[in-house]
């Protein structure tokens, strides 16, 4: 009776009018045969004004069967015929009591409009994003209330959880970092190059290069890293712990788990952050001189040069001053999508998916208004 | 002949009538430098509920894993309904496990899906029958296992421990198995749900026809609705037979088991049930 060679598959013979009997197993493992064969006793039985069911041959019943062939009986029952079953074994007789047919009533399914829903869902996602918003700033509050209350109570502090962290975020990321940023640092140096030529001002790509690289790029790009990196492990974590009520349990401990989860894992984003930043510049700088050595034919030495002349220490420390800001919302983001997760592993892919797109929307975003400030002081 | 043999065949001879369905021979399975099971032998014969009980940690449900192919056997070999799970091929073993069910400890239902969609999965992969009949077995089975139809729409999360062991049921039943693996059915439930949860199971075993491996901790699932218990200690079926000839085993640990505390105060108003 297995699904690979079906030993007695399910068959309904005719024995004369308004008699009929049934063979072979009749289990869910016959798949379609089975409702196949229960339309038959139904065409069969309605050319009858009675019918007997043998069910003597029947070698297997379970509830599937027991279930079509009760449900046969009833339409055609509805149909005024009248249905016997005859001849059951007794082993099959409580399946059939149980697999009585019976309507089963859904709750009806409350249906509108498709205009209406897509209009209530774009209503529901903009009324989504103000409370996002909403959550963020009291999430913000909220943290920067622990870290005074942490500064006040040192002992508090989880200082190893601080640095396990940092190893986590900041080590672990740095090789991927300085792979990506020293590929970039030359992809930028090449079409600078490439582009300026024409002008024969080949060496101002060098000017590019510092410029775009320590002010935006290296942040940027090291900040968008993080948040897919770290930020979604951060949710991922903090989500499984909300599911498995890890949570809760520290709370019952009077634990915050502001204080022993999401301030070490920020404090050490915001440590890390500026670090890799720094690692990221350098590693773009590096990049963009290779290049231009073997591309451009800017020695390293006249490259060094002309970039001393191109940037001041403020170019570079625009991108520093702007990389624990990225972190802070990184952090926060990551952190408070994960404390939103509910029970399904469901919501916690939403989640961890929502915190990193939210965290790299809202880096670039962070980015621009620092681009607007720093032109308002003329920095 | 070797003792074991004759120790084994005197019980075969016993239980002739019956057909084995679980054939556990000279199992060994083990973790690292740990071993689990040693040489463990278990009959299963068809149509009983056996309860299987062992302190633990001592791998009750390592064995069940292990008939399952949850995990790797060392040596020894394993027969469910005559065939050795890891000797088939691909096909043959998919139509092996679709006669079994099993109730995991904590449910593993599929938190994204419904109940209704949890109980239709199997049939969804395994069958191919109309959605119509789908939507019917599955409320069937839901009703089989008395969930209020409401909670057909429900999600796993929104179920108290109770209604996910029920769901949970209700999808292992989903394709009609002939036998049921149940690891600590009751555990989590209130005295109420439990003696409820043991009566559908000794329900529907009859109904259906069902072959059930039920490991447990429950002294009173064992009195009220298994028919044969095996305990394991050591990695050894140490004892299996009916419940009174394990309640008079001088086993140490089935004397501790059923005779300590809390097994005590039990076994005493188990026996004072069948004297009077």
């Amino acid at each position: 009776m297995s699904a690979v060679s079906l030993q007695y598959p399910p068959e309904v013979s005719l024995a004369g009018v308004g008699r009929m009997s049934l063979s072979g197993d009749w289990t869910l493992a016959a798949s379609r045969l089975l409702e196949i064969n229960a339309q038959k006793i139904v065409e069969h039985g309605s050319r009858a004004t009675s019918l007997i069911i043998d069910l003597q041959a029947v070698s297997h019943l379970d509830t599937a069967g027991a279930w079509v062939i009760n449900r046969a009986q009833r339409e055609l029952s509805q149909a005024r015929i009248s249905v016997v079953l005859e001849r059951i074994r007794p082993e099959y007789e409580a399946m059939l009591r149980e697999a009585a047919y019976r309507d089963f009533h859904p709750p009806p399914r409350h249906r509108s409009p498709l205009i209406f829903d897509l209009l209530v869902d774009l209503g529901a996602s903009v009324v989504g994003a103000f409370h996002d918003f909403y959550r963020g700033v009291a999430f913000l509050g909220e943290f920067v209330s622990t870290l005074a209350y942490v500064a006040a109570n040192p002992k508090h502090f989880r200082f190893t959880a601080l640095v396990s962290h940092i190893e986590s975020i900041g080590l672990r990321s740095a090789p991927i970092i300085i792979l990506i940023n020293i590929l970039v640092g030359a992809i930028v140096a090449q079409q600078g190059i490439f582009q300026l030529e024409r002008f024969g001002a080949s060496s101002l790509a060098v000017d590019l290069i510092g410029i775009l690289v320590l002010r935006e790029l290296g942040v940027l790009l090291t900040s968008i890293m993080i948040a897919g990196r770290s930020g979604s492990a951060i949710t991922a974590e903090i989500g499984s712990m909300k599911m498995r009520e890890e949570i809760d349990a520290l709370r019952v401990m009077g634990l915050s788990a502001n204080e022993v989860l999401i301030a070490p894992r920020v404090l050490a984003l915001v440590c890390a952050l500026p670090i890799l930043t720094f690692i990221a510049d350098m590693s773009a700088l590096l990049g963009g001189m290779v290049v231009a050595w073997g591309y451009g034919d800017i020695s390293p030495v006249a490259f060094l040069s002309l970039l001393k002349a191109a940037i001041a220490f403020r170019t570079f420390a625009v991108g520093l001053i702007k990389a624990p800001f990225m972190a802070l919302v990184i952090g926060l983001i990551a952190a408070m999508d994960g404390l939103a997760t509910e029970g399904s592993a469901e919501s916690l892919g939403r989640q961890v998916t929502s915190s990193v797109v939210k965290s790299i929307f809202m880096v670039i975003v962070l980015d621009g208004l620092f681009a607007m400030f720093f032109a308002a002081i003329n920095y | 002949m070797t003792l074991v043999d004759a120790a084994r065949s005197q019980t075969e001879m016993t239980n002739q009538d019956s057909e084995v369905i679980i054939r556990v021979r000279d199992l060994v399975v083990g973790f690292g430098e740990k071993l689990v099971m040693n040489r463990l032998n278990l009959d299963v014969y068809r149509g009983e509920v056996l309860g299987f009980v062992g302190g633990s940690g001592q791998g009750k449900s390592v064995l069940t894993r292990a008939i399952l192919g949850l995990v790797p056997i060392r040596a020894g070999s394993i027969e469910v309904f005559g065939q050795n799970r890891n000797a088939l091929d691909p096909a043959h073993r998919r139509a092996l496990e679709q006669r079994w069910g099993v109730l995991f400890q904590n449910g593993a239902l599929f938190s994204g899906l419904t109940v209704k969609q949890n109980i239709q999965m199997p049939m969804r992969e395994m069958r191919q029958i109309s959605q119509k009949l789908m939507d019917e077995l599955a409320m069937l089975k839901i009703e089989l296992v008395g969930l209020s139809i409401d909670a057909a729409d429900k999600f796993p999360s929104e179920l108290s421990g109770g209604m996910v062991k029920r769901a949970a049921l209700a999808r292992a039943l989903a394709l009609d198995p002939e036998l049921l693996f149940l690891d600590e059915p009751t555990s989590g439930l209130d005295p109420i749900g439990a003696a409820e949860f043991d009566e559908l199971i000794s329900t529907l075993q009859h109904s259906l026809g069902l072959t059930v491996f039920m490991v447990t901790h429950d002294l009173d699932s064992l009195y009220s609705i298994c028919d044969r218990v095996a305990a394991l200690a050591d990695g050894k079926v140490i004892a299996q037979g009916p419940l009174k000839n394990l309640l008079e085993s001088p086993h140490p640990w089935l004397k501790a088991y059923f005779h300590g505390v809390r097994g005590g105060r039990l076994t005493s108003t188990f026996g004072d049930y069948r004297n009077s």
